[in-house]
């Protein structure tokens, strides 16, 4: 029998902000894919309904946006966003290298979660880089398009609703494309529902190696 | 109107950028001569340098823009001897009334209705014709007499009916638009072309390839001349007005359809023959589905983009491109390199998890018959 050890990293305020804000997500995408694909032979949403819901979502996410940045700069996990270039580059590719490589062979997550550091590398600059700059793109563009008059007319010969358009459109896109590879990640843990189940419960659980799973560890080189 | 608003807010935020940059400008040149920093008097000269030369461009359109109006000023519309007799009492808000008999002098009022601004005249499609080519010559006697009271109004036919000249407008057609559309159905007394195209002041927008705002400015104008003010409207039927905001609650984004889109988009069926639909069809028959317009096949297409046909559907590049320089339709104006890219890179996505879950798997199994 592995011995499991326990952090509790995800507080229940995170947890329940966590999932009201991938329901709003889910909303947004899947609105959205039906406004921008629209097509009278094959209506998904209808599209009055889609813009409705689409608007409502988008101010759920705003607030929802809010509460997380005000968590970040006023609780303790604010410290897990703190990005240090010092060797960043470095254990951004020996991460990399195990996605792509190690985790095949059967090697150990060359990041260790501690109370200090929640996420590796690629998740530390994945989740600056989608909540800190992505989702307030898409939401200040999405603002600019419920009051379309905010926005300049002509950009260069283009509309400027059309370039704010697109803006929204392609932030919306790499933000279903985060959703899609998040959820993929939550199956790469000890087992296939660990991930799950911290997230559900709020602590994050990993097991201590067998005697024989140690040696391919690079942090223990 | 609208697009008139929203060109002056647009006039703002400009105006507002000039006057930040300025003051922005003023701001850290404070900062510097605070810091005492060295060679102050020559930094300070060129700072002054600096900021003319930033205001000369202000400056110039200052001077420019008053120079313009100025000359406007001075200029007369350029009309014909007979047309400018006319127009001094026609453009007047009150006009001197003679009794040829008595001498005696009365100054009367100009109704609004048989008021005519010059400058709006000689700019409009008719501006090029005198008065009398169209109304009577007895008009040119003071006062007029009433006999020209009963002449006979010309209509759009008795000019544009035929001639090879006209023969692209296809205005039969737009008669008969007209007579099956609501307004020429009969139940409204004296409705006529002239109802909607004041002969004095009508322009061809559609044609002239404007800006699409001020076509629909231009043409919302119309109709909301009378739907839009009761003075108008009671004078043509004895019929409640309605609101035309409450009526149009449903629309998302009221205001920004009432600015892009004309009424006649939803309001009148196209006829393929003619540039501008005229067969205007009851309310509630209207086009209300959203993805009419919001789709790939958008009617805008055919109705107020038409005019830039030449640039209609592009398979490469935006879907109904023309609407592109102006607006932006969701549904409508997808890009097809965009989709292109979207669904490669989701793809690409998709089968990079399909592979690593598909590895994962086969390290898993190798590793539990190793155990």
């Amino acid at each position: 029998m592995r011995k499991s050890k326990r952090l509790y990293l995800y507080p229940l305020w995170l947890r329940i902000w966590h999932h009201v804000n991938a329901v709003f997500m889910v909303v947004l995408i899947a609105t959205g894919l039906s406004m921008q694909y629209s097509d009278p032979a094959y209506p998904v949403i209808r599209f009055d309904l889609a813009v409705s819901y689409h608007n409502i979502a988008g101010v759920g996410l705003t607030i929802s946006y809010f509460i997380f940045l005000v968590g970040v700069l006023f609780t303790s996990i604010g410290r897990y966003y703190v990005v240090k270039t010092e060797g960043l580059l470095t254990s951004f590719v020996r991460q990399l290298r195990y996605y792509l490589f190690g985790i095949f062979r059967g090697e150990k997550s060359p990041f260790k979660v501690t109370e200090k550091q929640k996420f590796n590398p690629i998740q530390l600059i994945t989740y600056n880089v989608t909540m800190h700059a992505i989702i307030p793109i898409t939401f200040i563009t999405g603002w600019a398009l419920i009051y379309p008059e905010t926005i300049v007319l002509n950009v260069f010969g283009y509309s400027g609703i059309m370039l704010t358009s697109l803006v929204h459109s392609i932030a919306g896109f790499f933000i279903s494309i985060f959703l899609i590879i998040h959820l993929y990640v939550i199956t790469i843990g000890p087992s296939t529902i660990t991930n799950l189940k911290s997230i559900l419960y709020g602590y994050h659980e990993e097991h201590e190696p067998h005697e024989h799973e140690t040696n391919d560890n690079p942090e223990k080189e | 109107m609208g697009g008139g608003e929203l060109y002056t807010g647009n006039e703002k935020i400009i105006k507002r950028f000039q006057v930040d940059s300025g003051s922005a400008y003023l701001i850290r040149r404070c900062k510097c001569q605070n810091n005492k920093m060295p060679a102050k008097a020559s930094h300070t000269k060129r700072s002054v340098i600096r900021y003319m030369l930033l205001c000369l461009p202000v400056v110039i359109a200052w001077v420019l823009s008053g120079a313009e109006a100025r000359e406007k000023e001075k200029a007369e519309p350029d009309l014909d001897a007979d047309s400018r007799m006319c127009l001094e009492c026609h453009s007047a808000l009150r006009y001197n009334l003679v009794d040829p008999e008595t001498g005696d002098v009365v100054s009367m009022k100009m109704y609004e209705e048989l008021r005519i601004d010059p400058w709006e005249y000689v700019n409009s499609t008719h501006g090029g014709f005198s008065c009398v080519d169209c109304h009577s010559m007895d008009y040119e006697i003071h006062p007029h007499p009433i006999g020209v009271k009963f002449e006979p109004m010309y209509g759009c036919l008795d000019c544009h009916g035929f001639g090879d000249q006209y023969a692209a407008f296809n205005f039969h057609t737009i008669e008969e638009e007209f007579m099956r559309s609501v307004h020429g159905d009969h139940y409204i007394e004296d409705f006529s072309c002239w109802s909607c195209h004041n002969p004095h002041t009508y322009k061809n927008t559609a044609r002239l390839g404007g800006a699409i705002t001020e076509i629909v400015a231009y043409n919302n104008s119309m109709c909301l001349g009378c739907h839009g003010d009761i003075s108008h409207y009671e004078v043509l039927i004895e019929r409640q007005l309605t609101n035309m905001l409450s009526k149009h609650d449903w629309l998302p984004n009221q205001s920004l359809h009432f600015r892009k889109v004309r009424c006649i988009d939803c309001h009148a069926t196209v006829h393929e023959d003619i540039l501008v639909a005229h067969h205007i069809v009851p309310a509630n028959e209207a086009v209300r589905n959203c993805v009419d317009c919001h789709s790939t096949n958008s009617i805008l297409m055919a109705s107020l983009y038409k005019h830039q046909l030449q640039e209609r559907r592009n398979k490469y590049g935006f879907f109904n491109a023309a609407i592109t320089s102006e607006a932006y339709i969701i549904g409508a104006n997808r890009n097809y390199y965009f989709n292109v890219i979207s669904v490669v890179i989701f793809g690409l996505v998709l089968l990079g998890i399909a592979i690593h879950a598909t590895l994962r798997y086969i390290n898993y199994r190798r590793h539990h018959a190793k155990k």
